[in-house]
């Protein structure tokens, strides 16, 4: 029954890292950024919700995507749009900058104080299957994932500009040789990219009930480990190293001697260390991660 | 001797350390607080020294390195606070308790100590490729910031480890920084190096001529982790203070700051970098303190500098990817014409 009820945890867990974890993949597949401002993104859907409490539940869902779209593309256009031709390390430096640039603006408008934030409170309550107990807001959360994943999934197999960016991921040049539009596809990229993010700042806000200007840090630390593990830029890798992840980080939080538990994300981070030598490529090897001489 | 084109290097650290003794004896005859300010660049630019050793030699970026900044300070705070505070903040075992060092042999302990867990941490890493070995170094920060921040035994936890002894003043930092300085040049006048440099322009090709990029990337990462270290321990005592946060996702970022900015491939660009992210800093920490124009005090919201900075860091990435000064380095000979074979990037 423990089992089962850690299960439930580690499934609801994997699916936000593997949102976030999605979110990071996807730009990196196209164009080599790992978007440390990914955790930005999150923290502004939170801060929307924030600003705008109070409002019918639509209104502050439709306000958040539509601030975290729009403040990925603004990062996409001002930030990372002339660096396209720099290499891997300087974009994440760049990423790096616009985390901490995003973050200090928040900071200066809000204070560095945590605030409350009343959203989907009444997701908390929990529902009792025969002993287990399982928050409600679990449940939406692998609903909610599930079906974004099986939207994102229908997007790249049947849809024109699905096609088009799973083209310029496999290979960029050589996408737009072909007539894939640059600038079109890593736009559609960063916006889908905040969409997810979107998601992620939900989850958080209703889970700890509280926004802060540096709540998105650790969730993007987890996501890129998560991305890595699944492979750099495979999708469905991102996926699958987020639901990984959340497995290991629930195992590690049930199964520990206590005297460890708080030591759980370094634990964390040591299995990653380990994977790198075992497998540096990820789960899901991709074309554009290796090296072309 | 100097004219020796392969101890150029040498002639830079040479010029730099006299410039920064300028900027000492200048800072000796400045108030206090303005001391302060150049005590605390000087420690920067001993920390940033050492990252340019690493990444600088090698291309390969550090996110790590700050924690070898945390370890050195732990240990030489372990090392040097008095036994009765010790009892009451920690829990050791007790001859470390009752063990109290005078600072300079405690730095001498900590250095070379740092030097060996940086060769065992990055024997593994350094073997790893493209972006994995960033991600790895990343996982080091972390983990080092999470036991750190939950080790109350050693390191006191979340609670501040305070009445660390105070011994950074200015000539302290001073020499410290100067010894990075030095340090730094001898390790790049010598084959390490350059076969480490060799390998950053080209790494398949440097594999392909018998260079061991593995070894000579684990050579520079110790070196530049004991440099980072001595850093580290200076920052303790010049605050007086430390904690886990101090030690984390900020100053990894002001550090790369310093270094970027200036131009990580050169010496002299680690300088400039750290002596252009200190100005604006100072300049925007005074805005924030506050000024009066006539009998109205005019101050900015907390948060300016670090947007300052981060706006900084952007546009010198976007208009001179490779930093302000690029491969150029100072000498008293002129360079030969071919010495710098800056690729026009961007």
């Amino acid at each position: 029954m423990e089992f089962l009820q850690n299960a439930i945890d580690a499934i609801s867990l994997g699916a936000v890292y593997a949102l976030a974890a999605l979110g990071i993949g996807l730009i990196f597949s196209i164009m080599r950024l790992i978007n440390f401002a990914h955790g930005e993104l999150i923290m502004a859907g939170g801060f929307t919700l924030y600003t705008l409490a109070g409002q019918p539940l639509l209104v502050l869902i439709l306000a958040a995507l539509i601030v975290t779209a729009i403040l990925a593309l603004g990062m996409e256009r001002i930030a990372f749009r002339p660096l396209r031709k720099a290499n891997p390390a300087t974009l994440l430096i760049a990423s790096f900058a616009v985390s901490y640039l995003v973050q200090h603006t928040v900071l200066l408008l809000y204070g560095s104080r945590a605030m409350g934030v009343p959203f989907l409170a009444d997701l908390s309550t929990s529902l009792e299957f025969g002993g287990l107990r399982v928050p409600r807001l679990q449940l939406v959360t692998i609903g909610v994932t599930l079906l974004l994943m099986g939207g994102l999934f229908a997007f790249f197999r049947y849809s024109r500009t699905g096609l088009q960016m799973r083209a310029a991921a496999e290979d960029f040049n050589m996408a737009r040789l072909v007539g894939v539009r640059a600038n079109r596809v890593i736009a559609f990229a960063f916006a889908i990219s905040g969409g997810l993010a979107c998601m992620v700042s939900f989850y958080l806000v209703a889970q700890t009930g509280s926004v802060s200007y540096k709540m998105g840090v650790s969730m993007v630390l987890i996501a890129f480990v998560s991305s890595v593990v699944g492979g750099m830029g495979s999708i469905v890798g991102a996926a699958l190293g987020g639901f990984l992840v959340g497995i290991i980080s629930v195992s590690l939080q049930a199964y520990l001697p206590v005297d460890l538990r708080p030591y759980r994300d370094a634990f964390v981070f040591l299995i990653f260390i380990l994977f790198l030598f075992w497998k540096p490529e990820g789960l899901m090897k991709t074309r554009a991660d290796r090296e072309r001489v | 001797m100097l004219a020796n084109p392969a101890l150029r290097p040498l002639q830079t650290a040479a010029i730099l350390i006299l410039v920064l003794l300028g900027v000492a004896l200048m800072a000796a005859l400045a108030p206090p607080a303005m001391q302060r300010t150049v005590v605390e660049a000087m420690i920067k630019l001993t920390v940033v020294v050492g990252l340019f050793v690493f990444v600088g030699n090698s291309g390969v970026f550090s996110f790590g390195h700050v924690a070898f900044m945390a370890v050195g300070g732990y240990m030489s705070a372990v090392l040097t606070l008095a036994p009765a505070r010790k009892e009451t903040l920690l829990d050791l075992p007790g001859f470390l308790e009752a063990l109290q060092l005078p600072w300079p042999v405690a730095m001498i302990v900590v250095v070379p100590a740092v030097g060996l867990i940086a060769l065992a941490v990055g024997w593994p890493i350094c073997r790893l490729r493209g972006i994995a070995l960033p991600m790895a170094t990343f996982a080091i920060l972390i983990i080092t910031f999470v036991v750190a921040s939950n080790w109350k035994e050693v390191t006191g936890g979340r609670q501040a480890l305070v009445g660390l002894p105070r011994y950074t003043g200015l000539w302290v930092a001073f020499g410290g920084a100067a010894l990075a300085i030095l340090a730094a040049a001898i390790y790049g006048v010598t084959r390490h190096s350059l076969l480490l440099r060799c390998s950053r322009e080209n790494e398949v090709a440097a594999a392909a001529t018998g260079i061991d990029v593995e070894r000579e990337r684990l050579i520079a990462f110790v070196i530049s982790a004991m440099i980072v270290a001595a850093g580290g321990v200076l920052f303790s005592h010049f605050i007086g203070t430390i904690t886990a946060n101090t030690f984390y996702l900020d100053l990894t970022f002001v550090t790369l700051t310093m270094l970027v900015a200036g131009g990580m491939r050169s010496l002299t660009g680690a300088f400039v970098g750290v002596a252009l992210v200190s100005i604006v800093s100072e300049l925007f920490r005074t805005v924030e303190r506050g000024f009066s124009v006539g009998n109205v005090t005019i101050a900015a919201p907390p948060g300016l500098q670090e947007i300052a900075l981060a706006a900084i860091l952007l546009a010198i990435l976007i208009l001179r990817p490779s930093g302000l000064l690029g491969d150029h380095e100072v000498a008293f000979t002129s360079s030969s014409s071919g010495s710098s074979p800056a690729k026009p990037e961007g």
